[in-house]
């Protein structure tokens, strides 16, 4: 066994699969309490308490933090988690059973392997050289999450058709052609970043997410130089993750509940986590292209010092922006009302694209001016 | 053996019993999926030759764009097992079978006459580490870098993705006047 594989690799091997696992418990994590901060949000938005009774049994008598983490909700995740799992499993006569078991498979995986690439901080090194902290620091990054993600229509579609009934069969249908619709506005809305950020001249060429965040140090962020950049991605976004005003494929009114109808007990629960996974990475990714990553703010430089603590305050900070972002999910989800069918494909298609594509040519054109300016003072 | 040759005799299986499934599967579906499990099998290999730019390309376009629109149609037909044995005579077949299997032989005698001096005469194919300039003499530097493909298609390969440019955008206008329906006389009024 060993012969094969040399005894530093096995290490390796071994502390990559650990970091990863920790990787993945802190993506489950922000998951599952997304999902209490949507229902807290809700609430507050709609002026109720929201959840404020479920507890574990020895916590409801500490003193004073007890009742308080009792109010907050903070253990609904797991009583919700538990009801899942310990729910009976009903599988309809109907349905294909392999796709039926295999479809929340196939959207989960996507939804989780797109965090590999996601560069989330900085370590600093005693000898001053500075290392990304990320599973994989991919040269192709964002192709990555792109090529990952657009295999999640894969678990919708699937679910949709083999669960066999109409209800679910437009709600796949609606869903893959959304999704399909709204990658091209995405990946047209981010070359114009990767222009500017590996204009001529400048260091970085390649699509890194780490360069890309690191560029963004003490200079202004992206949404600031980039705005049309930023709002189409972000819209795209919402439709990728097919969060209201997007939810086409679980629209509860027309389709009851879309794809996921024959779905019951732990399966659903497995679409529920995707969801929310795609809107934890979804954020995190927003907030490495756009929002300066794990650097401070725009035109400071980074306050923190440059050792242990700087890393572990700028793993905070990045999560911070991130989580912001989830609250701005779910503030747009409670307060817009969702578009119909035509409207999301006319917006797609007859908006989104010609406005990425004519802002792709803008910034094609300023960087060529500033290119040649650059020359011609040589 | 090593990892590297057990990662590739994985994924090389997965490609090719893939490709075997989508063949030999009835369920248009089914053959689908199969296909993917191919594509994606294809790019672990391009991962395996440090080329992610490829292997991402792999799973971007084919598994990730063409194979929706394939699933997607199978589905909206309704596709079922049986679609597929109708209008084939077994003349047709057969001759069809035959063709096949020439072909097949034909790659195979090939591949097996020049397999030996592929893979001994390295100065064909130079292994990747002993490439020291990376190419860099031939006037097109040789690296798995996404800025070196950028370079190569903007400069040798100028023309060519020209060429397939134009092919594209003849196909899409030509799909917008098929699929665009012209109103009728009467409508017009």
């Amino acid at each position: 066994m060993m012969e094969w594989m040399p005894q530093g690799l096995w290490f390796e091997v071994c502390l990559k699969v650990f970091f990863a696992f920790m990787m993945v418990g802190a993506v489950m994590t922000m998951a599952g309490y997304s999902v209490l901060a949507e229902r807290k949000v809700s609430a507050w938005m709609q002026g109720r308490v929201g959840p404020n009774r479920t507890v574990l049994p020895f916590v409801e008598y500490i003193p004073i933090l007890g009742p308080i983490l009792q109010k907050l909700g903070m253990f609904q995740p797991l009583a919700d988690g538990l009801k899942f799992l310990f729910k009976e499993e009903i599988v309809p006569g109907h349905v294909n059973k392999f796709y039926y078991y295999l479809a929340p498979l196939i959207a989960l995986v996507p939804a989780l392997t797109t965090m590999t690439v996601l560069p989330f901080g900085q370590l600093y090194w005693d000898d001053g050289t500075v290392s990304t902290l990320a599973l994989a620091d991919l040269e192709v990054g964002i192709l990555f999450v792109f090529a990952v993600s657009s295999l999640g229509v894969y678990g919708i579609a699937l679910a949709g058709w083999s669960s066999n009934s109409k209800y679910s069969f437009l709600g796949g249908i609606r869903s893959s052609a959304q999704m399909i619709s709204y990658e091209l506005a995405m990946g047209l809305s981010l070359l114009p970043v990767f222009l500017w950020v590996c204009a001529p001249g400048s260091s970085e060429s390649g699509l890194s997410l780490s360069a890309i965040a690191n560029s963004q140090s003490g200079g202004a962020w992206l949404f600031l130089v980039q705005p049309l950049s930023a709002l189409i991605f972000l819209i795209a976004l919402f439709a990728e993750t097919n969060r209201l005003p997007f939810d086409m494929p679980e629209s509860e009114t027309d389709l009851v509940g879309g794809f996921h109808t024959e779905y019951g007990s732990f399966k659903f629960g497995i679409f529920f986590v995707a969801e929310y996974a795609h809107i934890v990475i979804g954020s995190a990714i927003f907030t490495v292209l756009f929002l300066g990553g794990w650097h401070f703010l725009p035109f400071i430089e980074d306050p923190w010092p440059a050792n242990w603590i700087g890393s572990l305050l700028g793993v905070g900070w990045f999560l911070a922006k991130t989580i912001f972002l989830i609250f701005f999910f779910i503030w747009v989800r409670w307060t817009l009302p969702r578009f119909r069918y035509d409207q999301v494909m006319n917006l797609g298609w007859s908006k989104l694209l010609p406005l990425a594509l004519v802002n792709l040519i803008v910034y094609l054109l300023i960087v060529t001016v500033i290119d040649q300016n650059a020359a011609a003072n040589l | 053996m090593n990892a590297v040759d057990l990662l590739f005799w994985l994924f090389a299986v997965l490609s090719v019993g893939g490709g075997l499934f989508m063949v030999f599967s009835r369920h248009p579906v089914s053959a689908a999926m199969f296909m993917i499990v191919s594509l994606v099998g294809v790019a672990a290999l391009f991962v395996l030759l440090e080329s992610f730019f490829l292997a991402i390309l792999q799973v971007l376009v084919y598994a990730g764009a063409v194979m929706v629109l394939f699933l997607f149609i199978i589905m909206l037909l309704d596709v079922g097992p049986e679609a597929g044995k109708r209008k084939l005579s077994h003349f047709k077949t057969g001759i069809f079978g035959i063709l096949a299997t020439f072909l097949l032989v034909g790659i195979l005698l090939i591949l097996g006459n020049s397999y030996d001096s592929l893979a001994l005469d390295q100065s064909i194919w130079p292994e990747l580490s002993e490439s020291k300039d990376g190419g860099a003499s031939q006037g097109l530097p040789f690296s798995t870098k996404v800025s070196s493909f950028g370079y190569g298609l903007m400069t040798k390969y100028m023309l060519p993705i020209q060429v397939s440019g134009f092919m594209l955008l003849a196909a899409m206008v030509g799909v917008i006047i098929l699929s665009k329906k012209t109103p009728a006389r009467e409508d017009v009024k």
